[in-house]
């Protein structure tokens, strides 16, 4: 019954995000609209050439999920990090005016330690292309 | 002034639903038309297309009709689920951002208390799409342009979202709206007749905005993911008639909805000094419509001008210059907003 109530509270917040689900469904049955539509009038010819994987016309050669050095992998690592970092400065920023000078000795001391870790990471040579 | 008929929820997300369907495609066809076609073309010093229509206008349109017959071509290795899964993904992240945009003090589709959140989270889902796309094809251009759009998009997705953090600072909410009140209700050193549109005070985080996004939209000097000249088509390569329209649709979408957020954000969105009340909703999409065209001409007119960056300098760039400078923006902001 609680549970109910809290619902019924929460019914507008609710709303809005069935809003947004309402829009990602109207994407998807555009894209099917407009794909069926093109089905309609589309030719469709089979011949085997055309399903080879483009390789600037010569045959492919091996496998399209040819191994490949990722280079970005400790970039998506740094990314992860400051990431999450950042989404704790957003409800900071909000309520900043509330917060007054303990919030921002808090923060500074917050982005101290982020900054100090890009620097670590930047001395370490992450940044530099390997 | 209320309006004498209310309409019921489903009733006005109908509504809403099909005028974002309608706004996309425009604003897509606008954009395409009056920057990628038009201006490069004379800042160039050519004419560009001018046969479909006065002056070329519906060649954009005529572009639709030719995809509409091109036949729907899925590669023999292709994983083909995830392959036409890909489009939808990157298509429904644009779509997402729309709903935040406001356009007049009622003219939006949902005031959500997290607007700018919302709108940065949803856009960053079409890294998901772009790696998709390039894995699924199982070709080698497609599979090269992913990984290198993939590692952009991260890249350059903080600094956008620390760039905003400073005008969430100043207006004391992430709702939008209350951005755009906080903007036409501000004054600067006690002139008010202006309001106080945050590209004053944040002049570093609206610079980095606008770097960050020309990123996030892989436009030129950012545009390895889809470099022609080194990966054809990166990992659009594969893609034939409608689905590669919708990556392409999705792109200048995109490019329009993140003006709108800029404009709104920094140039004070739908507001225009002097006109209030239930007459800023009539005014207020051409108002809008108006910034935004400013803020997508300097991305574009940056596009047209300066050539592909190497796939280190870009990295150097963002991680070096760009997220350094806007967490010195957060802390100076927040200093100026404790002591002031």
């Amino acid at each position: 019954m609680k549970a109910l109530t809290t619902l019924i509270a929460m019914s507008g917040f609710l709303r809005e995000y069935l809003t947004v689900l309402v829009f990602g469904a109207a994407a998807v049955a555009m894209v099917g609209a407009m794909l069926g539509a093109g089905s309609l009038l589309r030719p469709k010819r089979a011949q085997l050439q055309k399903y080879i994987s483009y390789e600037s016309g010569v045959d492919p050669v091996g496998t399209g999920w040819s191994q490949s050095q990722i280079r970005y992998y400790l970039f998506g690592l740094l990314f992860v990090m400051f990431e999450v970092e950042t989404v704790f400065i957003f409800p900071w920023a909000v309520r900043l005016e509330d917060l007054g000078l303990f919030g921002l000795v808090e923060m500074v001391v917050f982005i101290a330690i982020l900054a100090l870790g890009l620097l670590y990471a930047w001395r370490k040579g992450v940044l530099r292309w390997m | 002034m209320t309006f004498a008929v209310e309409l019921a929820y489903w009733q006005t997300t109908t509504i809403k639903v099909l005028v974002v369907l309608g706004v996309i495609p425009v604003a897509a066809i606008v954009l395409g038309y009056v920057f990628l076609l038009k201006m490069m073309s004379h800042m160039q010093s050519r004419l560009g297309p001018m046969e479909a229509g006065p002056h070329g206008t519906l060649q954009l349109v005529a572009d639709g009709l030719k995809f509409i017959q091109k036949e729907d071509i899925f590669p023999d290795r292709s994983d083909r689920f995830v392959f036409g899964l890909a489009p939808v993904v990157v298509l429904m992240s644009t779509f997402l951002l729309y709903i935040v945009i406001p356009a007049g003090p009622r003219l939006v589709v949902e005031d959500l208390d997290t607007g700018v959140f919302f709108a940065l989270a949803v856009s960053s889902l079409s890294v998901l799409g772009v790696l998709m796309a390039g894995w699924s094809s199982a070709n080698k251009y497609s599979l090269i342009g992913a990984l290198r759009a993939a590692g952009q998009l991260i890249a350059y997705e903080l600094p956008l979202v620390l760039a905003v953090v400073g005008v969430v600072m100043q207006a004391g909410t992430m709702s939008l709206q209350g951005i755009v009140r906080a903007q036409s209700e501000g004054e600067i050193f006690g002139i008010g007749f202006l309001g106080n549109p945050f590209i004053f005070t944040q002049f570093v985080g609206f610079a980095v905005f606008l770097l960050a996004a020309q990123a996030e939209l892989s436009q030129t000097p950012f545009d390895m993911p889809v470099a022609e000249s080194e990966l054809v088509a990166g990992f659009m390569t594969e893609y034939t008639g409608f689905r590669f329209l919708f990556f392409f649709m999705s792109e200048f979408g995109s490019a329009f909805a993140l003006s709108a957020i800029g404009a709104t954000l920094f140039l004070g969105g739908w507001h225009f000094p002097g006109i209030g009340g239930s007459l800023a909703d009539v005014t207020g999409p051409l108002v809008l419509g108006a910034k935004v065209m400013l803020v997508a001409f300097f991305i574009f007119w940056f596009r047209f001008t300066f050539p592909r960056l190497r796939e280190d300098q870009l990295q150097a760039v963002a991680w070096k210059y760009l997220i350094p400078i806007s967490l010195a923006n957060i802390l100076v902001t927040g200093v100026l907003k404790v002591l002031f």
